[in-house]
């Protein structure tokens, strides 16, 4: 096994998912599988090869200091579950 | 057992330019909520970051103002983290090959110089402004700073007190606003400190357990807090007790640090390269196109100050703290060639002046020619110096020529021989008292003649020669 049921919760806890008993147990396996396949991938001899972050070959993609109009503030707001004074409401995060 | 402190710096300076990092929305600070927001920076799903050239040379001017070493190659990756500061969930940052590295700046300390290694400079983007309601338990979330470009600076932990400490943070925002690309303002949030303290006894080489210190917006406060944090460790290990690796928060009103019990979850950011950001690659014409535009850093100001214009050590400091201030004072000393009358003049009335009002140099009305036009009408004994005091105060409160200060208000010193011998003449008379006193060996009766001569002329006679003619008159 390359990852177990408790990293698998860890995980589901890092990026905010509550699953069930049995949805861990499947995604262990799942996941299991997909490293199982990195573990091939890792066994190619990849000396003197540049570890390579993008798939494109594109550098310095880039654009001018220039302010462009923002939003205006009412689409801003539109998926905000509450509004206060102009502010996203959310639940209080420090005590 | 003596210990001594082992301090690293953790620098976040927010840069000067006009738009966000990755999308075109403004960076001006003191916008309605949520004024400074866009699809981008929103974290909205589907969209496409951009870089702003500007911040990738502005990273280069601090980069090569701190001898750091630029890599060619350096891409953005996401720090993955919840919290509602941050809408994306994750921040844009850089980690693995930071683009600039193995740098140093010198301190100066009790006369002493000392280097402190910069560990590395990379860039990220700032996260929103949070507001904790008081009663509800509710927080609000303003999205206009995230996406405002920062640069990290981290030093090495070279530091060993917390003056060194706020003397190379003073050093560091001083080249930073030198540069013009942070307006290094502390209370706003421009340029932000974190520090990494431990103790260890002094003369061994193992580093002890470390505290993490936040929530220090001065100078004096990173110094406060480390002096602190410093005496509460060494408590702790002369009670035999242990450091834990912890945050602590600077409480500013009690004096301490605090510790951010139960918020300590360990962090698990999961770096990766970020997909929507191509890699920058910084060609070496890039960077000496960039190395072409950085000014004459503080530290070089400073000794160049000291040589060229013979002022003291002291004089040089407060004068090249500010690129303007320096310029101000280069152009007085240019025109009227009197460095040391100069600095008086500015480290004195002008820098007084300008305090009081918590003003600018920028702002000063009073223009360098014309501090120099005042001196060279001391130096040619049109003004007396006590009479300059007046005729400064009065440039730097209407900006007008000192000619026509003088002019109006008739302060021309008199160097009439005659004018003055005739009042000289009458003061004696009307104090016959005092001339006796003198006359009878009391030599510091001389002062007060001098004073009446100056109250009946207003602070108009020519010093000098008021003494000169006073001393021949007494004598009878
Ligand atoms: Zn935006």
């Amino acid at each position: 096994m390359k990852i177990t049921k408790e990293e698998v919760g860890y995980v589901a806890h890092l990026a905010r998912l509550e699953f069930s008993d049995e949805e861990k147990e499947k995604f262990t396996s799942q996941l299991n599988d997909i490293l199982l396949y990195m573990e091939k991938l890792n066994r190619v001899d990849t000396t003197g090869v540049e570890p390579l972050t993008h798939a494109t070959f594109l550098s310095n993609a880039f654009r001018n200091d220039e302010v462009k109009p923002s939003l205006p503030h009412d689409l801003s707001m539109a998926n905000a579950p509450e509004e206060r004074a102009g502010s996203f409401r959310v639940p209080k995060v420090i005590e | 057992m003596e210990y001594e402190a082992v301090i690293g710096l953790e620098v976040h300076a927010q840069l000067l330019t006009d738009s966000k990092i990755f999308c075109g929305c403004s960076t001006r600070f003191g916008a309605a909520p949520n004024a400074n927001a866009c699809p981008i920076c929103l974290g909205m799903p589907g969209v496409l970051p951009v870089l702003n050239r500007k911040v990738v040379e502005f990273m280069m001017k601090m980069a090569l103002a701190t001898n750091c070493s630029i890599n060619g190659q350096n891409v953005f990756a996401r720090k993955n983290y919840f919290y509602p500061d941050l809408p994306k969930g994750y921040q844009i940052s850089q980690y693995a090959q930071p683009p600039a590295e193995h740098g140093h700046i010198d301190i100066e300390i009790n006369g002493d110089k000392k280097r402190i290694g910069i560990t590395r400079i990379h860039m990220e983007e700032d996260a929103g402004k949070l507001v904790h309601d008081e009663v509800n338990p509710s927080s609000y979330v303003d999205v206009n700073r995230c996406g405002v470009p920062l640069i990290e600076i981290v030093s090495e932990p070279d530091l060993r007190s917390a003056e060194e400490a706020a003397t190379y943070l003073r050093r560091l925002h001083e080249i930073l606003v030198y540069l013009e690309i942070c307006d290094g303002n502390m209370q706003e949030g421009s340029f932000r400190c974190d520090a990494n303290v431990s103790i260890r006894p002094k003369g061994t080489e193992p580093f002890g357990t470390r505290a993490e210190l936040k929530n220090m917006n001065s100078f004096r406060n990173v110094q406060r807090a480390l002096e602190y944090e410093i005496k509460r460790q060494q408590y702790i290990l002369e009670g035999g007790g242990q450091v834990i690796q912890e945050t602590r928060l600077w409480d500013d009103s009690q004096g301490v640090t605090l510790s951010m019990r139960g918020k300590e979850e360990a962090h698990d950011y999961r770096y990766f390269p970020d997909p929507d950001l191509v890699p920058i690659e910084i060609s070496d014409g890039w960077i000496e196109d960039v190395r072409k535009t950085l000014p004459e850093l503080p530290l070089e100001k400073r000794e160049r100050f000291i040589r060229d214009h013979g002022i003291p050590t002291y004089d040089a400091g407060v004068l090249t703290s500010n690129r303007a201030l320096a310029d101000y004072y280069e152009e007085a000393v240019r025109l009227c060639g009197k460095p040391k009358i100069v600095s008086n003049w500015v480290m004195g009335d002008l820098l007084r002046f300008l305090n009081e009002e918590k003003r600018d140099i920028r702002e000063c009305i009073l223009k360098p020619s014309d501090l120099a036009e005042m001196i060279n009408l001391i130096e040619n004994r049109t003004i007396s110096g006590k009479i300059a005091k007046e005729v400064f105060e009065d440039m730097y409160r209407t900006g007008k020529a000192p000619r026509r200060i003088i002019d109006e208000k008739g302060l021309v010193q008199i160097t009439d021989e005659e004018a003055l011998k005739k009042t000289i003449g009458e003061i004696i008379t009307a104090n016959p008292a005092q001339l006796e006193q003198y006359r009878a060996g009391k030599e510091k009766v001389f002062g007060f003649f001098v004073g009446q001569v100056m109250k009946v002329t207003k602070g108009k006679a020519n010093p000098a020669l008021v003494n000169e003619l006073l001393k021949k008159m007494l004598a009878g």
